[in-house]
């Protein structure tokens, strides 16, 4: 049986953070159009349509849905914003990215978990789109996880 | 090149971002809406407006509301409290616009008119909003709705028929069809001497400001 070939399997690896940081990448774009139409939404006033769900307007018309008066969403996006940035450059090589990356997603998690208490013992109603975007800082966050602990 | 290659990328994103962001802005900002005067009318094509204070009152604040939105409940006791306040200054008209995405908004708005054939449109409309929160999520609305008529002295089996009549519901859509004619989206949406208030301006404070306002500039004609 012949020997696998050290230099491929090396070079296999080394590319494994890059791949999962454009994957991360394209994730937050995901998460910042969302946002982006949800700040926009909560800046216009239209939550009644609000994808004709009543439980999404109770979540985004209720008070936890903004901080000092900014829309959470709009810190939403600019948080998908800052992880988009972090992801492209550590898939670029920059290390200190990386740590930045993973930083920010470690933020992002936890107030995914806040919004997801709020919405289920405060108001005790869902927000699909908080759900997706619970959904994708999971994906992220299992990213983040499933990174070789490097170098 | 490949060294500038991300910060290209960063700020490609950055820029198509915020251009949707300003485009959809742009193209969903709500545009200042007025009620043309033709329509301003003290009726409505199946019968009397609801409305309170007198007929000849300096100002004139409408609102097109939906009985289960949560905002139109929060305003509701202000709006009260301003109309108790400025009774002889002030006339409010409220208009139905159930919006279609609340299950039991219809329903709640042919209540309301059922009560209104009884000559208890406001104390209907009143507990409607009061108890918003249970109605809303109930499985029986109509058990609840009809409990509620009896609460403010209907004759509920007349309540109960009269919410299924043809009478009522064509009240309903006429109040809703007015709201879209003049280009209501949403509610709350308020007029105030028939040109629409900023919905951020929708809170007690500004709303007496915007009233005190109305008040100073038609003192002049007066």
């Amino acid at each position: 049986m012949a020997k696998p070939n050290t230099n491929t399997e090396l070079t296999r690896r080394s590319r494994i953070p890059t791949i999962l940081h454009t994957i991360a990448a394209l994730i937050c774009l995901v998460g910042l159009a969302e946002a982006t139409y949800l700040t926009v939404m909560s800046l216009t006033g239209e939550t009644a349509v609000c994808g004709g769900s009543t439980s999404c307007f109770e979540v985004l018309g209720s008070k936890y849905a903004k901080i000092a008066g900014i829309p959470v969403a709009g810190l939403g996006a600019v948080a998908y914003f800052s992880a988009f940035s972090f992801a492209t450059f550590a898939a670029f090589g920059y290390r200190r990215a990386r740590l930045l990356f993973a930083l920010t997603i470690g933020a992002m998690f936890l107030a995914t978990l806040w919004f997801l208490f709020v919405q289920a013992f405060l108001l005790h109603a869902f927000c699909r789109y908080c759900l997706f975007s619970a959904a994708m800082i999971f994906l992220l966050a299992g990213v983040v996880v499933s990174q070789p602990a490097t170098d | 090149m490949k060294r500038y290659l991300p910060f290209v990328i960063v700020a490609v994103v950055a820029a198509v971002a915020i251009g949707i962001g300003t485009t959809l802005y742009r193209a969903k900002r709500p545009q200042t809406l007025t009620i043309p005067k033709k329509q301003g009318s003290s009726t409505t094509e199946s019968g009397e407006i609801h409305a309170l204070g007198p007929a000849d009152a300096k100002v004139t604040l409408e609102e097109f509301g939906d009985f289960q939105c949560p905002p139109c409940g929060r305003l509701s006791e202000p709006i009260n409290q301003i109309q108790h306040d400025y009774s002889r200054q002030l006339r409010f008209i409220f208009r139905n616009f159930p919006l279609i995405n609340h299950l039991h908004a219809r329903e709640a708005a042919c209540a309301a008119e059922a009560a209104g054939l009884q000559g208890r449109f406001w104390q209907m409309h009143d507990v409607l909003y009061r108890e918003q929160a249970v109605w809303s999520n109930s499985a029986d609305v109509r058990a609840l709705f009809s409990a509620y008529a009896g609460y403010i002295g209907l004759n509920t089996e007349r309540f109960k028929l009269d919410m299924e009549s043809e009478k009522v519901k064509e009240r309903v859509a006429a109040d809703q069809k007015q709201g879209l004619s003049i280009g209501v989206k949403n509610t709350p949406t308020l007029f105030l001497n028939n040109k629409e208030i900023d919905p951020k301006n929708l809170n007690p404070t500004d709303l007496r400001a915007a009233i005190d306002g109305a008040l100073k500039s038609s003192k002049p004609s007066s």
